[in-house]
């Protein structure tokens, strides 16, 4: 048997136990909710987490990429780049799913002598923390625009009003001839 | 070159996932909340301290240089005892406080109802928890079985820690009221924030984005500190934009004696963007009614941010309107679209200034329009512009061409206040339904009187603290972009000021495609005004649908 049916086969048992691995990242207390309410609007983080990481496995065992996976996982870092997490904490969580097949299927790896496929599916797999950490830092980038964006909404009259932000008119008629220093 | 820090260690994949350090163990669950290490006050999350200057301003105490992410935060040496005295006193003047102090049974209906707790899955913001950190303080100094307990009766000593605690999550709470909808005895929550934060400011502990505005508007007029001129002149740019765009002249009025209507609006709408366009829209929609209304430049701030400090700096505050009403003898009060101004209109202003109103010239207020008596104003005399531009459109008394808005696929947020705080559902609906032809619903569980607050309001709305609001606006962002993904949304509108400043920052992280607008930003577009130029572009400056080419 192939390492892509294994993964076939044990697909939602493995989705499970990495989404406990990635639930296990946040406080013991909140653990319970974020796992058990089913409704997408009343928890938006578990429902993220999980249909995220059920498209992006099914995403890996595809032969070809159809470029939803950085959608997903685009979904899941958003949220974990402004949780309390450091940033490697916040894009780990891919290596979650390392740990987990390692644990469910080290037996059958073995037995079936298939190695060396595995070890591209883990070159997937860290190829998967790279795009993490592109997206992670387009996050971060985001939030540091929207800062000074924010500023600059919020003094946009006062600047209009001072006359230190003035858009030229769109006839510009006339305007060299405004320009000319008359001083000179 | 740069040393490599020794706490880079190389993490292994089972690491990663495992080393996040708020196991239950790191963060002392196992042995009960109460028990916790001290809180670690983190950048990002909460919001700069106030500056003695503002303090000062307002006669509040203990003014000083000092910062939350400091050992020492200066308090005075007798802390314990004001806070507790302070205590004290509330429970014996306000019976809610009280009430609300002793009836929780710890339920947990509230727990997963706050936008804090699911966009950031700390415990401490539960609403229940967070009102522990109070109610455990309350229990061992004011309850025989705390005295007696401690821990037991859920009981604990108030210590440096303790003020600590109480203080970061006291600025983590948005006083949004989504939690008090669940509970089944009626706990509202942001009453018992405003206590702790009443407490912590009789130490000195206000943050300056809600100590700068209150000492703004206090002395100058409103939040932005912005003189009577410098408003005026304001207004008369936007009444420049508007004949630009529409080719009609509008003329507001300042401080005018006898204007039958005095309007009030957040500054907001006055500086900020994209609140402009809506203060352009509301003088587009007086204009064409004739409408006899003036605005103030006194009372010309609507927003009143005493309500996030103290109840006696709300009243100082919100004194300004009926002042303001009496001295230019209008008959009644239109209020803008805001938040949580509503809250002190709705709720507080009534009882706490009315008999400011007395000998002046204001009574039930009644539309010049249409004639309508608004009979829920009758106390206030203070009617919102969302009733009042509803009540005209079921007049027929607006000529609209809701085409012009074709290119906006609009959804609504509820504003907090307006929805929980006055039941206000329907009329910005309605009046959204009739300017523009795409409107879609978010769904029910994130709107009307579950609404999700926009993860800034109470004063939050700083920019030092945009990973709280970021996790706060997370379910409100969430359901927004599910209906941007079905419908189409582009267009968020709201009906509170700082919502139109926040969402946008809100919206720019998690739905980009969608932006924030106002509900009479788009009235306006959609009128038909007498007079008007051939229309190619609205009130922003962007072209019309269909008028792509002819800028």
């Amino acid at each position: 048997m192939s390492l892509n049916d294994l993964l076939l086969q044990k697909r939602s048992h493995i989705v499970k136990k990495w989404c406990d691995v990635i639930l296990q990242t946040y406080p013991e207390e909140s653990q319970g909710f974020l796992r058990k309410q089913k409704d997408r609007f009343a928890n938006p983080v578990g429902h993220t987490i999980f249909e995220g990481i059920e498209s992006i496995y099914d995403e890996l065992l595809q032969e070809t990429e159809s470029g939803k996976i950085s959608l997903f996982l685009d979904n899941i870092v958003r949220v974990r780049a402004v949780q309390d997490f450091s940033p490697s904490q916040a894009v780990g969580f891919v290596f979650g799913l390392k740990k987990v097949i390692r644990k469910e299927l080290k037996s059958e790896i073995l037995k079936e002598g298939i190695a060396e496929e595995w070890a591209a599916f883990e070159s997937k797999i860290d190829g998967l923390a790279l795009l993490c950490f592109d997206i992670y830092t387009a996050c971060r980038q985001k939030m540091f625009d929207i800062k000074v964006d924010s500023v600059r909404r919020q003094t946009g009259g006062l600047l209009r009003k001072a006359g230190l932000m003035y858009e030229l008119p769109q006839n510009e008629e006339g305007l060299n001839e405004g320009q000319v220093n008359k001083g000179e | 070159m740069a040393e490599i820090p020794k706490s880079w260690n190389v993490p292994s994949p089972d690491g990663l996932v495992k080393e996040v350090d708020h196991s239950p163990a790191s963060m002392g669950l196992q042995k009960g909340w109460m028990s916790t290490t001290p809180v670690e006050i983190k950048p990002g999350m909460h919001c700069y301290a106030a500056l003695p200057k503002r303090s000062k301003a307002l006669g509040m105490p203990n003014p000083r240089n000092w910062s939350a992410m400091d050992e020492d935060w200066k308090l005075p040496r007798n802390w314990k005892e004001i806070v507790l005295e302070g205590m004290k006193e509330r429970l014996g003047k306000f019976r809610s406080f009280q009430l609300f102090m002793d009836i929780c049974v710890r339920c947990g209906a509230c727990a997963d109802k706050c936008h804090y707790f699911i966009g950031s899955a700390d415990p401490k913001n539960m609403p229940v928890l967070r009102a522990e950190l109070l109610r455990s303080v309350y229990r061992k100094n004011f309850t025989t079985a705390g005295k007696l307990l401690g821990p037991i009766a859920g009981a604990r000593d108030l210590t440096l820690d303790v003020l600590k605690e109480w203080w970061y999550y006291l600025y983590q709470c948005s006083e949004c009221r989504r939690c008090s909808v669940f509970c089944p005895y009626g706990i509202d929550t942001a009453e018992i924030t405003m206590m702790g934060r009443e407490l912590t400011n009789l130490l000195g502990l206000n943050i300056d984005w809600i100590a700068a505005p209150i000492d703004f508007c206090y002395r100058t007029g409103n939040h932005m500190g912005i003189q009577p001129h410098a408003y005026k002149e304001m207004m008369e740019f936007f009444v420049d934009e508007v004949e630009n765009y529409t080719g009609v002249r509008v003329e507001p009025s300042f401080n005018r004696k006898g204007a039958e209507i005095l309007f009030v609006t957040p500054s907001g709408d006055v500086f900020g963007d994209p609140g402009t366009y809506t203060a352009m829209g509301y003088l587009v929609l007086f204009h064409e009614l004739g409408l006899d209304v003036t605005w103030s430049t006194y009372a010309s701030e609507g927003g009143n941010f005493g309500l996030f400090t103290s109840n006696e700096v709300m009243k100082r505050l919100n004194a300004k309107m009926y002042a303001e009403a009496k001295r230019l003898g209008v008959k009644w009060i239109l209020g803008g679209e805001c938040g949580h101004m509503w809250r002190v209109c709705n709720q507080y202003m009534g009882t706490m200034n009315l008999d400011m109103a007395k000998g002046s010239k204001m009574e039930e207020p009644v539309s010049p329009i249409t004639g309508t008596k608004f009979e829920n104003a009758k106390s206030t005399k203070m009617v919102h512009i969302c009733e009042f531009t509803a009540d005209l459109i079921r007049n027929n008394k607006l000529k609209l061409d809701p085409s012009r808005n074709d290119h906006l696929t609009v959804t609504m947020h509820d504003s907090c206040n307006p929805a929980r705080g006055m039941g206000f559902f329907e009329e910005p609906r309605y009046v959204i339904k009739n300017v523009c032809n795409h409107f879609y619903d978010m769904p029910e569980n994130t709107i009307r009187e579950q609404t999700f607050c926009c993860g800034a309001g109470s004063g939050l709305n700083a920019g030092e603290d945009m990973e709280l609001r970021m996790r706060g606006g997370l379910p409100r962002a969430n359901a927004v972009k599910y209906v941007h993904e079905k419908y189409g949304v582009n267009k968020l509108a709201c009906i509170c000021a700082i919502d139109r400043a926040v969402l946008v920052d809100l919206m720019q992280y998690f739905v980009p495609e969608v932006d924030v607008t106002g509900i009479h930003e788009m009235v306006a577009n959609a009128m038909i005004l007498e007079g008007e130029k051939e229309k190619t572009v609205d009130l922003r400056g962007e072209p019309l649908p269909g008028k792509e080419d002819s800028k």
